[in-house]
């Protein structure tokens, strides 16, 4: 019974507030390993979903082809195929496409049609567009997204992978077999929606090209979030929170070129009593991405998990309205709601810390660059 | 020690100080009651000339010429004001005729002398022509 | 024979007066007079304007001024004002002229929205105990950002203006109101970190010092512009027109031209004060750029430029193209918008509200992508800090309030400022009646309306989760509208209650 859901309760048509769990791990010398543990992970906090929405999302997965943009698509069904493909094949060359491989479970139902495709942009046609390869990626899975009925492309990067339907996180991640993919960096998220339509499309991560949001909270700032982000290009179709954020993120560092660290002081910035009393020139530069990025400043309790090629960022609001901790051990680096869930996967694991209101915490790979 | 002054710059010559003064040295407790049909014989009184007006009252002067005129001891200068008791005062009126300022007049029996008092000894407690200048034109205040 | 029988009736409980004459005395349209023979007062009703000057200072409560119930025969097509009006045309011949803002009974918007707060799924934030910030930069925002050769980032920000919170005290010349209305207004600015304007009158040597809290302004008459004027704001208006009277000029009669104020606006004692109904050097878009670039040469580019419209109807493309013309910021006047004077018709009749305006201006500068090309401020009859939340949900930066500031300085909205006797010594240049509003007084009660607001509107951010009110601008979905038709919804950008 594909595309059941009535179409007026999903994600888009109706905003909804959530809860939610998250978790991270992330190798920074990139050694992969399989989504065991980050299932077992999110699995412990069971109790912070409700069976509405899972999913995970993993880099490193697709190293044969990491010069590829790995969609991942669900359909509602197969019109909406041969249309996405159609409009896929006139803007980029297919290399390789298949059905993603899962595992029937009683837990998983309604699931829609879901396909992988690894394309590069149509050379002659990117040329013309005078876009650079990200932005044509993007401006065309928009497009997918917005214009094509029953098609929702969920997942864009390179080399990595978004892996989301209805159901509890264990139970997705069953689903979708990701103990056969191995990654050096794995975010998860558990979802609570406080109300029940539950499409596949709106459970997260959200991911955006290379970069995949997981988070839990509900943020107050939404509408003016969104309709100033909405000003260059980005159309916020799912209406959730976690779909802004990314796209202001996207447009902060991956856009204008703000680093990490200078876009989460957008997003969660110190209050102004606190840069009143900075020295002069940081007073300045805080002053400077207030004043001239206001409208992406995000309100509300929210913690964050994000996932870049080459690194992660761990953010929370700046009243720390939402639990996060965060722990290191060798090479691995572990964010998650509860410390329970570093726990059960690295049980003796020392240090383990909850970043203050408003702080990044950024881990990079060995080399990369913030 | 706080003393009241004038802004004649705010004066609107509206003469309520003079009302609010009567009022408040009075000894009753409606204004209506106080003051309907009575000619007010106030401690505090207009003087005003050609767009110009100001309230007069008692300056409380540090070296008080009617302290110094006053021939029975009515008049005392108590923690810089100057009080006059009307039990010893005789109405000689020489503290009128020696006030340089007109702030000292007979009172309603004519038989003493009246002057403010800055509402201490009435029911105001504070000066009621300050409280009542609807535009800070009268002001108790500290000044060195 | 007197066709008028007069609108309000003085009513004097004679068991209270204590014939004081305070009312007397202070009526400067000789409503109130004493019979020396009965030592009674008495009243002429025809002179009251119903100003509350006497009502407020008698000390017995003895006044109140009543609506006469003296009718005409009822008439839901001819109603009493308009019977009026008609008289008074009649016998005058004149153009009807009145003050302060649009009274009719059109729909005011800001009471048919409601404002969102938490409950459960996300917190409500107590400003008591957390920060809430109200603090609002206006000009335009840098486009992308610029690196030094050491990596940090450039302050490439064009020139701002800073409030402590987003309320401005809009345009009112020395002229129109007092010198001490002036003062009150300049001293609570500096106060409050905020902003007030000078209006076409230029600007009294006085209060130069006030000069960083102070906007400017440039109007078709030009009246009192000068380098040192320019220079001596934080930011420079430009008047293309207001709220109260879109389409026609300030009018200030010459009666009013006296002493300083026709030093300020350099023009001779006496003389009318008419500025042009147009700007004679613009008659287009381009011409304004041309306006607005002249004004940024004279001030050496170091002072944000604000253009300030009057709520027409194609206000949307009016406000895109001032977007584009250079202009910093943008502020819309709405038809409820005061005066000083103007003709009836006009104030009641001409403009659309700012509820509308505002909306339609924001969601045309995003679908054009520039809203960040200006800062959007509105004024027009913003009353209370519920007001201000909803305006700013709508989407403005920050709000101009005239009318609020002079009510809180004593207007009783007695509607005859034109008439240049105001009792409480705000919309007259007779120093007597000037000096009835000591601005020791009218300054603080300046500060602590806009004191109190602050508190209300952080209550309110804190109610919605919010704790910074940058993230309330635009943010449409803190409000639903009541009793709206889908029109005006879809023009509000706003859900129905209960959506």
């Amino acid at each position: 019974m594909r595309g059941a859901i009535k179409k007026e309760l999903r994600e888009g048509n109706v905003r909804i507030p959530s809860g939610c769990a998250i978790s991270g791990i992330f190798s920074k010398i990139g050694k992969r390993f399989n989504g065991n543990d980050i299932i077992k992970s999110i699995a412990t906090m069971h109790d912070r979903s409700n069976g509405l929405g899972g999913g995970f999302a993993a880099y490193g997965i697709y190293p044969e082809y990491r010069e590829l943009f790995a969609l991942h698509i669900f359909y509602d069904d197969f019109r909406a195929k041969e249309n996405a493909e159609a409009f896929i094949k006139e803007w980029f060359d297919i290399e390789d496409m298949s059905e993603i491989a899962t595992r029937k479970t009683p837990l998983i139902t309604d699931e829609p049609i879901i396909w992988r495709y690894f394309v590069k942009p149509a050379a002659a046609r990117m040329k013309e567009s005078g876009l650079d390869e990200m932005d044509y990626a993007a401006r065309h899975i928009i497009h997918v997204n917005s214009e094509i009925q029953g098609a929702y492309v969920f997942s864009s990067g390179k080399n990595m992978g978004a892996f989301k339907a209805v159901g509890f996180p264990e139970d997705v991640g069953d689903f979708y077999k990701l103990e056969e993919y191995e990654g050096h960096c794995w975010i998860a998220h558990g979802r609570y929606p406080t109300n029940t339509p539950g499409w596949w499309g709106g459970a997260h991560p959200f991911a955006m090209l290379n970069c995949a949001v997981v988070h839990n909270g509900e943020i107050s700032s939404y509408d003016a979030n969104r309709r100033y982000i909405e000003m260059f290009g980005y159309k916020c179709d799912l209406l959730t929170d976690t779909e802004v954020i990314t796209y202001i993120i996207d447009y902060l560092h991956r856009k204008l070129g703000l680093s990490l660290e200078e876009t989460a002081a957008v997003m969660a910035a110190p209050f102004w009593s606190e840069i009143d009393r900075m020295p002069e020139e940081k007073k300045r530069k805080f002053t400077y991405l207030r004043n001239a990025f206001s409208s992406l400043l995000v309100t509300g309790p929210f913690s964050i998990l994000v996932g870049f090629e080459n690194g992660m960022m761990a953010l929370g609001d700046r009243l720390k309205l939402r639990s996060m901790v965060v722990a290191e051990k060798g090479d691995l680096f572990y964010a998650a709601s509860e410390e329970c869930a570093i726990r059960v996967i690295e049980p003796d694991i020392e240090g383990v810390w909850a970043p203050g209101a408003g702080e990044a915490v950024i881990v990079m790979s060995n080399g990369g660059n913030v | 020690m706080k003393r009241i002054y004038v802004n004649e710059k705010w004066c609107l010559a509206c003469h309520l100080c003079e009302y609010y003064c009567a009022y408040a040295n009075s000894g009753q407790k409606d204004m209506v009651k106080a003051l309907q049909g009575v000619r007010i014989n106030p401690r505090i009184q207009i003087e005003e000339d050609g767009g110009v007006s100001f309230a007069v009252s008692c300056r409380h002067c540090d070296e008080p010429l009617c302290l110094k005129g006053c021939i029975t001891g009515a008049l005392s200068l108590d923690d810089g004001v100057i009080k006059v008791d009307e039990k010893k005062c005789v109405g000689c009126y020489t503290c009128i005729l020696s006030c340089p300022y007109g702030a000292i007049m007979p009172s309603a029996s004519g038989s003493a002398v009246q002057k403010c008092e800055l509402c201490l000894e009435n029911s105001a407690g504070e000066p009621a022509c300050v409280k009542g200048c609807p535009n800070r034109a009268i002001v108790y205040e500290e000044r060195v | 024979m007197r066709f008028i029988y007069p609108d309000y009736e003085i009513s004097r409980n004679l068991s209270r007066c204590i014939v004081c004459r305070a009312c007397e005395r202070q009526c400067s349209n000789d409503a109130h007079g004493y019979d020396e023979d009965t030592e009674k007062m008495f009243a002429i009703d025809e002179n009251c304007v119903n100003c509350h000057r006497c009502v407020s200072i008698c000390p017995t409560r003895a006044l109140k001024i009543v609506k006469t119930d003296n009718t005409f025969r009822e008439n839901n097509n001819w109603k009493v004002d308009i019977i009026k009006d008609i008289y008074r045309q009649a016998e005058s011949g004149g153009v009807l002229l009145s003050s302060m803002g649009n009274s009719k009974d059109y729909p005011i918007y800001f009471d048919k929205l409601l404002i969102n707060a938490s409950q459960v799924t996300n917190p409500s934030i107590d400003p008591l105990r957390e920060p809430m910030e109200t603090r609002v930069f206006l000009g335009k925002k840098p486009q992308a950002i610029e690196r030094g050769p050491d990596g940090s980032l450039l302050d490439n920000a064009p020139p701002q203006l800073e409030l402590d919170v987003p309320v401005m005290f809009s345009a009112m010349s020395y002229g129109s109101i007092s010198y001490t209305a002036h003062e009150c207004l300049a001293r609570a600015s500096q106060k409050l970190g905020i902003y007030y304007n000078t209006g076409e009158g230029g600007l009294h040597e006085d209060f130069y010092q006030y000069g960083a809290n102070t906007i400017v302004q440039v109007a078709s008459g030009r009246f009192g512009v000068h380098t040192n004027y320019l220079n001596a704001g934080a930011a420079v208006e430009i008047k293309m027109g207001q709220g109260a009277k879109p389409g026609i000029g300030g009018h200030l009669p010459g009666a009013k031209t006296v002493g300083d104020i026709s030093r300020t606006r350099m023009i001779p004692i006496g003389s009318d004060a008419i500025s042009p109904a147009p700007h004679h050097d613009i008659y287009s878009i381009e011409d304004l750029r041309q306006l607005v670039y002249s004004l940024k040469e004279a001030t050496d580019y170091k002072k944000p430029v604000i253009v300030k419209i009057a709520a027409v109807h194609n206000v949307a493309a009016i406000a895109s193209g001032i977007a584009r013309s250079g202009a910093d910021i943008v502020a819309i006047d709405g038809f409820r918008g005061g005066t000083g004077a103007a003709p009836s018709r006009i104030l009641n009749n001409v403009g659309i509200p700012i509820e509308l305006a505002l909306a339609s201006v924001d969601q045309r500068l995003r679908d054009e992508g520039i809203r960040n090309e200006v800062s959007v401020v509105v004024g027009g009859s913003v009353r209370s800090s519920s007001d201000i939340v909803k305006a700013i949900a709508l989407g403005a930066d920050a709000v101009y309030i005239a009318t609020s500031a002079l009510i809180a300085i004593g207007c009783h909205l007695c509607r005859s400022c034109h008439q240049g006797r105001c009792n409480w010594g705000i919309a007259t240049q007779r120093p007597d009646l000037v000096r009835r509003l000591n601005p020791e007084i009218g300054f603080q009660r300046l500060v602590n309306l806009i004191t109190a607001w602050k508190h209300e509107i952080k209550e309110m951010l804190g109610g919605m989760g919010i704790n910074s009110i940058e993230a309330l601008r635009g943010n449409r979905l803190m409000l639903r509208g009541i009793g709206l038709n889908e029109n005006e919804l879809r023009i509000l950008g706003v859900k129905h209650a209960g959506e």
